[in-house]
């Protein structure tokens, strides 16, 4: 009882100091300095539509390859803390009611339809709201409508792996490229920026956009695999 | 319109906090955890939020040439989108220890785990 009264307590205080921020707050009539930077020469420097997508990828494109990472390892540690608990080859399989028709027929129509979708969202991550997290997201999603389908199927852990290691080098080789052929490690500007506005424009964000969607969706599918094949403790 | 979400942003970080220190069983923690998350995420885009303005995508309907006066900030933008995916891998990490407290307890009463009680 009485630490649900600190609780209470301590919100209370945390509630206060929120009025306050909030009674103080007054909005932003015009862009801060670095806000207006980017405004004014994403374009022109960088040839992406997308702004937000150009700090991710490029003007703070060392950070997100420090946020795939940290990806990374959580799948890794995942992986790790549950690798005792899988499913023993041997030991009966756990029996789980059908799924049903509607479910099976539903995956079967849309799951194809939900990868192609993830595709187009981070291929044109720098031209739309979209990109390589929200596209990777997207394809993990129906790896879990699979998941769900059949809890008992199984997916080949070392594609997944291979897929995942694979565009997090090449996403690590193209950003090495930008020191050896343009301005620094990262720097888009290894291919031509092109048509302002279209597909094959902003140099190397698209593929880098991509890679990185690659990589979290493997990333995110490892761990749902990883979570669905874990088994109850005997 | 600001006001309205950061409000709801902080309400909802509070009720998330809430949520951790009242419960005992650590899956509710963790929802609880994801909803303070999402408050904070919801403030920070709001931060960012100027009236009248659009979104930080330059397309016919946003010049290049007066893009400093038509959009909003996008650099909390950015930030938000990094903070979901480590939110997400945060949850997913908390999921995987959950399982292991359990494998070793058989309980998710988080009272139950006094091994590091002096």
């Amino acid at each position: 009882m009485i630490r649900h009264a600190l609780a209470v307590f301590f919100l209370l205080g945390l509630g206060t100091v929120f009025a306050g921020l909030l009674l103080g707050y007054s909005p932003d009539t015009e862009l801060n300095l670095t806000a207006r930077y980017y405004a004014e020469n994403t374009a022109n420097d960088l040839g992406a539509a997308n702004i937000v997508t150009a700090i991710i990828v490029t003007y703070r494109g060392l950070d997100t390859l420090g946020e795939v990472t940290v990806l990374f390892l959580t799948a890794a540690i995942v992986a790790l803390v549950l690798a005792q608990s899988r499913h023993q080859p041997g030991t009966p399989q756990r029996v789980l009611p059908p799924s049903g028709e509607l479910l099976h027929t539903g995956s079967r129509l849309l799951v194809p339809l939900i990868v192609l979708f993830g595709v187009y969202v981070f291929v044109n991550g720098h031209l739309t709201p979209g990109g390589g997290f929200q596209g990777g997201a997207i394809v993990a999603s129906s790896m879990l409508l699979l998941l769900l389908t059949d809890p008992l199927r199984r997916f080949g852990h070392r594609m997944i792996a291979r897929v995942e290691s694979l565009s997090g080098l090449f996403y690590v080789a193209i950003g090495v490229l930008g020191l050896v052929l343009a301005g620094g490690f990262l720097d888009n500007r290894i291919l031509p920026l092109g048509d302002f506005g279209s597909l094959f424009s902003a140099g190397a964000i698209p593929i880098i956009y991509s890679l990185v969607g690659l990589k979290v969706g493997a990333e995110f599918s490892s761990m749902l695999v990883n979570l669905s094949e874990t088994e109850k403790p005997q | 319109m600001i006001l309205v979400s950061m409000a709801a942003g902080f309400l909802l970080i509070l009720m998330g906090l809430y949520g951790a220190l009242t419960n005992r069983n650590i899956l509710r923690m963790i929802v609880a955890f994801t909803i303070a998350s999402t408050g904070v995420n919801l403030v920070l885009v709001s931060v960012g939020y100027l009236a009248g303005r659009t979104a930080p995508i330059l397309d016919a309907a946003v010049p290049v040439a007066d893009a400093a006066e038509r959009i909003i900030d996008p650099v909390p933008q950015a930030l938000v989108l990094t903070a979901i995916v480590i939110g997400l891998g945060i949850t997913a990490l908390m999921l995987a220890y959950a399982f292991k407290l359990y494998e070793t307890k058989r309980t998710l009463d988080i009272s139950k785990f006094t091994e590091l009680k002096g």
